[in-house]
């Protein structure tokens, strides 16, 4: 596992990306940057490197299953992995975020070891 | 309202205080809320809809918030400021989530709004339907904050 990643986390509530960037800190990841929304997070992914995504769902101007979309649609993003943060738990929410090509999926409130599981997991497969 | 309706939501904000910040608040004995007070310094509220309608308020002491988020984040925060505003309105938008899930699971297909945040002493909680609500009290060990819920099935 490569705990130098670039990761980018996106989500429109303040609290919630420092939650996100403690729990990976926790797990042991540093090189942490952060988007307010989609449409920022792509203008950051078309212009650095990011090695994996954490995104939110609800979110103003660029929703994450759009965000996710726009990657999986760009030929130099598409393969980057993407890992859905929300609280949206429903079966119909989960079946439109697989459809996108999200790599995987988690549900509010979650743990450190659970966010690491998954980020393990997309990690290994790729 | 039906009350059905209650337990979703008090294992739902259970589960997620436990996850998100370490706490285990104490759940106290359900009533009846007939006027628009909150019952706490700084509420959040998000408004539901699909087969059952209504809205669902979170509304904490301040004590009790400053912890909880204090944990969250790591950070010591002095009174209710733009963080924990922020927080309010995301363990809102938890406790609604994982509510709406268990709904699922009993044919309940429930959408939420994004929450909103008020805050100050003696500030209101407007449902979507007025009211009545039923509120859900919570103790812990930096204070109490209440479960605000007014939900009723769409026929």
């Amino acid at each position: 596992m490569d705990k130098n990643m670039k990761i980018l986390v996106v989500d429109d509530f303040a609290t919630m990306r420092k939650v996100v960037r403690n729990l990976l800190k926790q797990v042991g990841y540093e090189n942490i940057s952060e988007a307010e929304d989609g449409a920022i997070a792509l203008r950051i992914l078309k212009s650095q490197k990011v090695d994996f995504v954490i995104s939110d769902w609800n979110m103003p101007n660029m929703n994450g299953l759009e965000l996710l979309k726009a990657v999986r649609a760009d030929g130099d993003l598409a393969k980057t992995p993407f890992l859905m943060v929300t609280a949206e738990a429903l079966q119909e929410n989960v079946i439109a975020a697989v459809k996108a090509g999200v790599s995987n999926y988690i549900v509010k409130p979650f743990t450190a070891e659970v966010l690491n599981e998954k980020i393990k997991k997309i990690v290994e497969k790729l | 309202m039906n009350v059905k309706f209650i337990n979703p939501f008090l294992e739902g904000t259970v589960k997620v205080l436990k996850t998100m910040a370490f706490v285990e608040p104490r759940p106290g004995k359900p009533f009846l809320k007939k006027d628009s007070l909150a019952r706490g310094d700084v509420s959040g509220i998000i408004g539901l809809t699909g087969s059952a309608k209504g809205s669902l308020a979170l509304s904490f002491s301040e004590p009790c918030i400053v912890k909880i988020v204090s944990t969250m984040l790591g950070e010591d925060m002095n009174g209710i400021n733009g963080d924990v505003k922020d927080a309010v309105g995301e363990l809102t938008n938890m406790v609604s989530g994982v509510a709406r899930k268990m709904l699922e699971a009993e044919g309940y297909n429930i959408l939420a709004a994004i929450p909103t945040v008020v805050s100050g002493k003696n500030h209101s909680i407007v449902h979507v339907l007025g009211g009545p609500s039923i509120i859900i009290p919570f103790e812990t060990d930096s204070g109490p904050f209440f479960v605000d819920v007014c939900l009723n099935e769409v026929k």
